[in-house]
């Protein structure tokens, strides 16, 4: 028997298997599905304190081996979740689940978590300062280490649960950007999130997504991401949160080797509902293959 | 919502770009018409979302226009091939406000849904008026099908070249119906919106991510708040949709 659990900021997961926020909903689509509860946790859509409709459509284009998506953090806004997702999602999901919160001033992205801070069912923070499909937020605010230190000290300030930072790889240096969020209280980092893409329509000679630009991911980015995870892993002692074109249990024990110690899921739960599950289901026979009997003991091996 | 293997049976071209693809599979997720599958092709990151034309019994039928890499690939299925399939998507048109006069409009590759649709509308005892309307003569399909199901059937052309010349909404003008059913491109149904007499329902199309409803990709606004064409959708009631 092998053994697939990892501790991730003080609580153990059953497996490092995490599907990426916009890509699972409030779980509930999902556990139509299959039991969600098999899963290490999920991080839940992108909240903002106000509700957002997102970009106009088009805001989906497909590319060579992954998509580019400009949904723009479409979500009810954080009272509609704490009303009415959070319930339902408890109906399904018996597990601590992780938040993934957005925002457009460190003022809001701080509010956000304070009220979302009482929820009992949410283990973890992850606080997303790389969305690149937004105006004047969200990425913005990961794309210098002052400003990426300064939303991190103020979540900080209103949470005790561990607060997980998500990374741009929109950057000249990630590395900067993690020990910043380091060095601002974070209790670990999520990366990578989208690349900064587009596509042109070529018989309207326009770009395809009305938004003109999009987030890449898929498993076209997976290199990008293993390089980042290997990068910061040498330079914070904080967990990382790998993840970026992850499809398959090998996928999920390379980001392992890179330095995450628990991986997320993104694209591939949109053109297979059941990969994480399947990912899940893969890992123990995967970890046999390469003589891994505690996953655990193999974070950060490429090193 | 199913996700399971279908197996090409037979792929014909039946009009200009357009093919009818028929398929061996579980459809038993497939409960009203309206509802489209989702469809894994070899070397495509995306699914291809395309509209349930008809299912009986273990077979599938979809009818698609090669607009694309996607479905040029599709024009190039042969049989025993087999493709993963997501089943059971959308929520598909309510036959029940009907009345017993219904009027069906499709338009190009929104023609497809209204076949399934009429054919269960017939076996209600409804008497189904089918407008389809197309560009020109060499792109016209199904016209004898829906006349073999018992419906009244009007084909209109852009060019004349055969039927009504003109839109769909040119056929309008007489008919007598008690609720409308519409599939087809964006401004053939704003033309329908603001032309027809009745209430009636209207299926979209939109890029879409997963088709399930996971990734808020095809979002629309209506009267009642925020939906996603894959799952809330395709199909809006007229009264909803914001014009």
């Amino acid at each position: 028997m092998v053994n697939t659990k990892v501790n991730l900021c003080g609580i153990t997961l059953d497996n490092p298997v995490i599907p990426a926020s916009g890509t699972f909903g409030f779980g509930y689509e999902f556990a139509e599905l299959y039991d969600i509860n098999i899963l290490g946790t999920f991080s839940f859509k992108g909240t903002t304190l106000e509700g957002r409709f997102g970009n106009p459509t088009p805001r989906i284009a497909e590319c060579a081996s992954g998509m580019l998506n400009a949904v723009g953090l479409q979500n009810p806004g954080v009272e509609a979740v704490i009303k009415n997702e959070l319930p339902k999602l408890r109906r399904v999901f018996h597990k601590p689940v992780m938040a993934n919160v957005s925002g457009f001033s460190v003022e809001e992205y701080t509010e956000t978590v304070r009220r979302l801070d009482g929820e009992e069912d949410i283990g973890w923070f992850e606080v997303n300062i790389s969305c690149p499909n937004v105006h004047g937020g969200g990425m913005s605010f990961g794309t210098s280490p002052e400003a990426a230190e300064l939303v991190t000290r103020s979540v900080r300030a209103v949470t005790k649960k561990p607060l997980i930072i998500k990374l741009s790889p929109n950057v000249t240096d990630i590395v900067s950007i993690a020990k910043a969020c380091e060095a601002g209280g974070a209790d670990g980092v999520s990366l990578i999130n989208t690349l900064l893409g587009m596509r042109i329509d070529l018989k309207k000679r326009r770009p395809l997504l009305a938004n003109r630009t999009g987030g890449f991911s898929g498993p076209a980015i997976k290199p990008v991401a293993v390089r980042m995870i290997y990068q910061v892993f040498d330079a914070v002692k904080i967990p990382i949160v790998g993840m970026g074109g992850v499809a398959t249990a090998e996928d999920v024990i390379e980001l392992m080797l890179a330095g995450a110690t628990a991986v997320e899921v993104g694209a591939e739960n949109l053109v297979n509902p059941y990969a994480s599950r399947d990912i899940i289901n893969a890992l123990p026979e995967a970890m046999e293959k390469y003589g891994i009997k505690n996953l655990e003991e193999i974070i950060g091996g490429a090193h | 919502m199913k996700d399971t293997l279908f197996e090409v049976i037979t792929n014909k071209k039946i009009a200009k770009n357009t093919y009818e693809c028929t398929l061996r599979g579980d459809i038993s997720d497939i409960t009203a018409p309206g509802q489209f599958v989702n469809i894994k092709l070899d070397g495509f990151y995306l699914r291809r979302p395309i509209s349930v034309c008809d299912a009986a019994d273990d077979m599938l039928t979809i009818i698609y226009k090669v607009v694309g890499e996607g479905t040029e690939a599709m024009a190039n299925f042969v049989g025993g091939e087999r493709l993963l399939t997501l089943t059971g998507l959308g929520n598909g048109y309510d036959l029940s406000p009907s009345g017993d006069r219904p009027l069906l409009v499709g338009g190009g590759a929104g023609v497809p849904p209204m076949y399934m649709l009429c054919k269960r509308l017939v076996a209600l005892g409804k008497r189904p008026t089918v407008i389809l309307g197309f560009g020109s003569a060499d792109e016209v399909f199904y016209e004898r099908e829906f006349a073999a199901l018992g419906a009244r059937v009007i084909v209109t052309t852009v060019d004349g070249s055969v039927g009504v010349r003109g839109f769909v909404t040119d056929a309008l003008g007489g008919l007598d119906y008690t609720y409308f059913y519409t599939c087809g491109p964006e401004p053939m149904l704003k033309a329908l919106y603001n032309a027809t007499v009745t209430e009636g329902q209207f299926s979209f199309e939109e890029r879409m991510g997963c088709g399930f409803g996971a990734c808020m990709g095809c979002s629309c606004k209506t009267k009642y708040g925020n939906k996603r064409i894959c799952r809330d959708g395709p199909v809006l009631t007229k009264e909803e949709i914001i014009w």
